[in-house]
Parts: structure tokens; C-alpha cells; sequence
């Protein structure tokens, strides 16, 4: 790892300006992609702003029809926050199945979501709750956030504070885990609001994305029968030495129908 | 360029003016000559170099020293020693939980952070539980029991 500054901001305000002041600045929050990124050199920043003391970017709490969580929460305090398992229990059962108890213990939901990785999985839940991102700067909807293959809209400098995630009748999160890394080979989240459904689908193509066939045909007929023969574009999938564009293109549907099975 | 960061290990205080890029399992095993604790991969997968980070496993090879300002570290040497081993590290001699022992201190830190952080403790959860640790000896069918076995202790 190359050497760099280090910077322990106390507020938000201060990160902010700390980066601007920077060559080539970049925040930390649990180190868990950037550190092993800066070790193999495919990061390199001169200075780390470590936005771990910034303690107004953490926790849970419930707002009338959402739950909100501060960017560094980690995903261990997700997995195992009562307040969840009764408001969004598919956001904590998603946050207990990233990596292992290691990780969970030290990375954040803010790190994972800025990151975009293909096979993240808290994508999912932000895209498929419909969330508000909320940054230092402004408000921004689910369906505008992520751009690509680790690009969001996000600009340079920006901090990510916390998420809005909108209550749902109805939700769940099943993924088919890379097994040794547990990454998303692929993972399917699904929610149910007021009749309508929203279908995010991450690990299968650059980044997170809506199946809209499927939401279409599930808001008219709920139930895994009903998408059983929906193919979806091959062309569009991830192919890498973990699985081929068309056994992803395939696994989508079978993951969205063992998750509209487990919400019947 | 180097930057104090104040700390303690295994209950004494072990602040020290460390290089920002410094790993904290460098900080253990370099400044501190603390060797328990292994480095098997560097790259996040392996848990032969966990620690506790005010009582949580946490992989020491990705972190680095200075995030772990006003933190208290321990390590397999903090939990027992040959004289007073602590139930886990008892446990595992007993049931044969370890073969070459390179990965067993990180088993142990984290099989401790298990007990405490789950109820039940069938061999599912302990085996879901210590995904983040990796033994090419034993197979792990002794590691489930070692933790079996310690957990009733701890428990008592
Ligand atoms: C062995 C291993 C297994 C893993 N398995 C999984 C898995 O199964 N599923 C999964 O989803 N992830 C997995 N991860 C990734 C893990 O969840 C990371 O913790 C996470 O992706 C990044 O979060 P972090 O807090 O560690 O971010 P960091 O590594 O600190 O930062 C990541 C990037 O986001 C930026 N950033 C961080 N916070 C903010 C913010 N608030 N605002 C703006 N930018 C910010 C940083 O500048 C950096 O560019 C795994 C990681 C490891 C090491
Ligand atoms: S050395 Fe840290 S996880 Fe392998
Ligand atoms: S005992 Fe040899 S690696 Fe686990």
C-alpha cells in the first residue's frame, strides 16, 4: 500500500472541506473495499478523510412510513437491530448475509451503497424499496442513484448522510452467494406496496437494475407461476469465471420466483 | 510521515506513533511483537488475523492502526495463557480443534465474538457463524465441537 495522509474529521462539514483541499482525496468509512483496493493498488489516494467519528451518520430510527439509516451504520448494527426485524426485516436479514461476521463487523451500509460494486447487495434494497439517498448536498431517488459498474451519481466530494427507506406491505431478499466470497453470484429483491411491485435485481449486470417484465407481470398476478417463463437478455449479464451470462440471465427468475414463493 | 494514535491492547495502554499505512496486524505483530495473531492471506478472506476491536472480531489485516484511535484491541495473547487458558483455547485442545495451528487464534477470537453474539448455537449457526475463518487441516468438524463444548462453559 502506498503511503497517505490521514484526516480524522468530526463533522461533515469539515470532511467536505478537508477533500476539496485534497490532490486526490478519499473518504474511509469501514475500509472494507478500499482498504484491499489500496493494498493491490488499484487505489491509490494521497490522503484518507475517516469519516468515523462523524457520529450524526450513524444509527437507525424510525420516521412515520420510512426507516432511516446513517451511512455508517454498520451491517452488523442493521442485521441485528429489533427496530428492523419489525419495520424492514429483509434489510436486516440482507445485512446478516453480507460477507462473514468479520466484515459485517466492521463494514457500512453508506460504503457499500456509494461503492456500486456489481455484487453488492444493499443496491438491492435501496432500488427495490424505491429509497431516498440523502448527501451532504441534496435528496436523490433510488431510480437516479446508480450509473454503473462502480459509478453513481454521486460527485466528487460528496458525502452520502443517510437513507430513507420506505416501508413496504411487504419485502423480501434472496440471494444466491458466491460461496466462497458470498458475494451476489446473483440476488433478487422484491417488495410489495399497495398492489405494486418493484423487482431489483444485483450481481447479474454492471450495476443494480429494475426487471420491470417481471414487476409488470407480478403486479397483475402474484405468484412464481406467473414469471416462470420470462427470459431475460442474456446480452445484458455479467459473464465471468463465477457463471455465464446466460445461467444469470436464468437464476434471475429463479431467484425472483423462490422470493415471491417466500412472500405468498 | 507518522501520526499518534492512542490505544489499548490487550488492557494496557500501547499508544504509539505509527506510519498511516501501517496494518494493525503490523502494528501487533511488528511494533508489539505480538505473533499470535497470523497473517494467512492479506487479503480479507482467511480470518488467521483476527482480533477483537472493542469486542468484535474484526480481520487485523484490514485495518489500519490508526483507525483504531481510543480502541481497546485484544489479541490471543490477552484471553489466557499456557497457565490459565481460556475455556475456548481449553476447548479446543480437548476436542482436537486444531491440527497445524496456524489458523487457531483466529478461530478462537472469532468463535469468542460467536458465543457472545448468538443464542442458540447449533452446528449450522457455528458453521455460518465462522465463515470468515478458513482451516486447511482439520476439516472443521472438530472446530463445531470445540466451540460446542466452550460455549457451555463460557455459559455457566
Ligand atoms: C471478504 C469480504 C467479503 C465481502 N462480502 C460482501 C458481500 O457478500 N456482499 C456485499 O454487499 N459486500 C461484501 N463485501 C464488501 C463489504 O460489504 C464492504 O464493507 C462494503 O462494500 C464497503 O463498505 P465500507 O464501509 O467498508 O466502505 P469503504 O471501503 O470504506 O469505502 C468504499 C468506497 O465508498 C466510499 N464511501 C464510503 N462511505 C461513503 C459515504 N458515506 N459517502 C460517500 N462515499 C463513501 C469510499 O470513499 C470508497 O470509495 C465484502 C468485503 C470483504 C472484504
Ligand atoms: S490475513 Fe487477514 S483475513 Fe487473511
Ligand atoms: S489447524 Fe491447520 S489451518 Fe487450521
Amino acid at each position: 500500500m502506498y503511503g497517505f495522509k490521514y484526516h480524522r474529521p468530526q463533522t461533515i462539514e469539515e470532511a467536505t472541506k478537508i477533500f476539496a483541499a485534497c490532490e486526490e482525496g478519499s473518504y474511509l468509512a469501514g475500509g472494507h473495499t478500499l482498504l484491499p483496493s489500496m493494498k493491490q493498488r488499484l487505489a491509490a489516494p494521497t490522503d484518507l478523510i475517516d469519516l468515523a467519528d462523524i457520529s450524526s451518520m450513524r444509527g437507525i430510527r424510525e420516521e412515520k412510513d420510512c426507516v432511516v439509516i446513517g451511512a455508517l451504520t454498520k451491517h452488523e448494527e442493521v442485521a441485528s437491530s429489533e427496530l428492523l426485524h419489525n419495520a424492514i426485516p429483509s434489510i436486516a436479514d440482507l445485512a446478516g448475509n453480507i460477507g462473514d461476521a468479520q466484515v459485517r463487523n466492521r463494514g457500512t451500509m453508506g460504503g457499500s451503497i456509494a461503492n456500486s460494486d456489481p455484487a453488492a447487495d444493499y443496491p438491492s434494497a435501496v432500488l427495490g424499496l424505491g429509497a431516498v439517498l440523502v448527501s451532504d448536498k441534496r435528496e436523490i431517488e433510488a431510480d437516479e442513484f446508480f450509473l454503473g459498474m462502480f459509478e453513481t451519481v454521486l460527485e466528487e466530494g460528496e458525502i452520502l448522510k443517510e437513507v430513507r427507506f420506505p416501508k413496504p406491505e411487504a419485502s423480501v431478499y434472496k440471494k444466491f452467494p458466491n460461496p466462497a466470497s458470498r458475494y451476489a453470484v446473483v440476488g433478487v429483491f422484491v417488495a410489495r406496496t399497495m398492489g405494486l411491485v418493484r423487482v431489483a435485481i444485483t450481481g447479474a449486470g454492471p450495476c443494480v437494475f429494475r426487471a420491470r417484465e417481471i414487476e409488470e407481470i407480478l403486479t397483475k398476478d402474484f405468484s412464481a407461476e406467473a414469471i416462470r417463463n420470462v427470459r431475460l437478455d442474456a446480452d445484458l449479464m455479467n459473464d465471468d469465471m463465477h457463471a455465464s451470462a446466460d445461467y444469470r440471465a436464468n437464476l434471475c427468475v429463479v431467484m425472483a420466483q423462490r422470493a415471491v414463493r417466500e412472500l405468498i | 510521515m507518522a501520526i499518534k494514535v492512542n490505544l489499548k491492547v490487550n488492557g494496557e495502554d500501547a499508544s504509539s506513533v505509527v506510519k498511516e499505512n501501517t496494518l494493525l496486524v503490523d502494528f501487533l505483530r511488528e511494533n508489539l511483537r505480538l505473533t499470535g495473531t497470523h497473517v494467512g492471506c492479506d487479503t480479507s478472506q482467511c480470518g488467521a488475523c483476527t482480533v477483537h476491536m472493542d469486542g468484535r472480531a474484526v480481520k487485523s489485516c484490514t485495518v489500519l492502526a490508526v483507525q483504531c484511535e481510543q480502541v481497546e484491541i485484544s489479541t490471543i495473547e490477552g484471553i489466557g495463557g499456557a497457565d490459565n487458558l481460556h475455556p475456548m483455547q481449553e476447548a479446543f485442545r480437548e476436542c482436537h480443534g486444531l491440527q497445524c495451528g496456524f489458523c487457531t487464534p483466529g478461530m478462537i477470537m472469532s468463535s469468542i465474538d460467536l458465543v457472545r453474539r448468538e443464542r442458540e448455537l447449533d452446528e449450522d449457526i457455528i458453521r455460518k457463524g465462522l465463515d470468515g475463518n478458513i482451516c486447511r487441516c482439520t476439516g472443521y468438524h472438530n472446530i463445531v465441537r470445540s466451540v460446542q463444548v466452550a460455549a457451555k462453559k463460557m455459559r455457566n
